[in-house]
């Protein structure tokens, strides 16, 4: 039921709600399409004028302030007409509900709805409830999902090393609480990749973890050995005050990623975090800002995928 | 049946048309897919070095609200500056024009060219803009619902199809 609402009847893109669910096929087409825009990003004009006269709204009811702008960047390159809202400072505190603020900026001409929202479904919600015309793109929803971090984790791996056939990926950290976790492991076992690892203490991993058809480890230099990727988590600090975890100290002593540690992956493996960094506690700088670490590319990449995602949707 | 033309004896008599034109500032830019092949056909003919480009119109195409993105985009690159280059596009088939028009508007977001010729492999007629080739191998006038296209066998031969709408 989830799944077919992002697909027109004839399986193509509609709206971007999760990750799961989708075939290799849409995956590949969204990278591919991300791999031209790439292209676009490195000339003198970096803006094409596929989306000119269409309304892209940001709806972002909790706070994220890379994810909006780089949203805002790949909806501007191509050319759309952008309205940031800080939907939680005003119509939810004056007790407007989610549908009905929707269907007030729907009634305001908009074409397509990127929403960020601390609860998982929001997305899903209004796309259930829009105009045939309108697309919805899910920027993050609670513990839920984030499909285009998830997708630009995989146009950052597929740059760096051709492709997933022979690769082995480990995943670091709160399992638990992310909302990227889950669509990585997905998108990596739909492209190929033979080998998911996942890092992290039994406190901070769902109960059905070994239904994800991964390899949990519960030591990070064993779980490291001879990886090709490493893709960090954030942990929250709201996490470490509770009763989860002793402090941010002892979580860098067993679980944060140093140079040392490193040194158990393939020497050419890269390092990958979906940001904000918490530096000294899931990873170290000299690791963050060292030759393996690909972070920043993530960024870059992160509006490739954006323009990609919406000018697929846009045209179905 | 119509006799259609050979794609090599086209490609020859189009190099032998371009040969005069070459100096030192031309470049030559392929429009996907078949217009990429034409022009490394030329280049090989022409047995010059010359800057070599290639462009995908998709992000450009003025058709997109109502047929979405091609099915596959590929990268558009241009390796040389744009800024007083001369540039001549190369395409396998010329109709409408609108391909063209897209062609120009993308050259222009790489920097101002001096100029921009066109060279085609066919012109089959039925344009929608004014838009006309400096440099033909042919001319064939097709009915609309006419629609030739240029393919490439696995082994690197040229040839054109021809279909007929329902």
């Amino acid at each position: 039921m989830r799944d077919n609402l992002q697909l027109t009847p004839d399986g193509q893109l509609k709206h971007l709600l999760t990750l799961d669910g989708l075939p290799a096929r849409i995956l590949t087409q969204i990278l591919d399409t991300a791999s031209s825009f790439v292209a676009v990003g490195e000339r003198e004009v970096k803006s094409v004028p596929l989306l000119r006269g269409k309304a892209v709204f940001n709806i972002f009811f909790e706070n994220s302030t890379r994810t909006r702008t780089t949203f805002e960047i790949a909806a501007k390159r191509l050319s759309a007409d952008v309205v940031n809202l800080n939907v939680g400072a005003s119509s939810q505190s004056k007790g407007e509900t989610l549908l009905d603020t929707v269907a007030n900026l729907a009634a305001m001409h908009a074409d397509m709805f990127v929403v960020r929202h601390a609860a998982s479904g929001a997305a899903h919600l209004i796309a259930r409830h829009v105009a045939p015309h309108i697309h919805v793109v899910n920027a993050g929803d609670g513990r839920c999902s984030h499909p285009t971090q998830g997708l630009l984790d995989m146009f950052t791996i597929r740059h760096f090393k051709g492709g997933f056939h022979n690769l082995r990926v480990a995943i670091v950290g709160d399992v638990l609480h992310s909302r990227v976790a889950r669509s990585q492991i997905h998108a990596l076992t739909t492209l190929g990749c033979p080998q998911v690892r996942v890092i992290a203490p039994k406190t901070l991993l769902p109960r059905d973890v070994s239904n994800l058809g991964v390899h949990v480890y519960h030591d990070l230099a064993q779980g490291l050995k001879d990886v090709d990727v490493v893709m960090m988590l954030r942990l929250q600090n709201e996490r470490m005050q509770g009763a989860r975890l002793p402090s941010a100290g002892e979580f860098y002593k067993h679980w944060g990623l140093t140079a040392e540690k490193l040194r158990h992956a393939k020497p050419d493996a890269i390092v990958m975090h979906p940001g904000p960094m918490n530096r000294g506690v899931e990873i170290d700088s000299e690791v963050a800002d060292g030759p393996q670490s690909v972070i920043l590319a993530q960024v870059t990449f992160g509006i490739a995928v954006r323009m990609a995602v919406m000018s697929l949707l846009a045209g179905n | 049946m119509q006799q259609l033309p050979s794609p090599d004896q086209l490609i020859a008599r189009l190099a032998d048309r371009i040969a005069p034109t070459l100096g030192p500032d031309l470049a030559l830019v392929g429009i996907h897919t078949g217009g990429v092949w034409v022009m490394d056909a030329l280049l090989a003919r022409l047995g010059r070095d010359l800057p070599r480009g290639v462009l995908d119109i998709s992000f450009y195409r003025d058709d997109f609200s109502r047929i979405g993105l091609h099915a596959q985009v590929k990268p558009s690159g241009i390796p040389f500056d744009m800024e007083g280059r001369r540039v001549l596009l190369v395409d396998d088939v010329l109709h409408t024009g609108r391909t063209i028009r897209a062609a120009m508007n993308v050259l222009f977001d790489y920097g101002r060219p001096a100029s921009i010729g066109l060279a085609v492999l066919l012109d089959r007629g039925g344009r929608e803009m004014p838009i006309c080739p400096d440099f033909v191998g042919a001319q064939m006038e097709l009915a609309e619902h006419e629609n030739i296209a240029l393919t490439r066998g696995e082994d690197g031969k040229l040839g054109f199809t021809l279909e007929k709408r329902p």
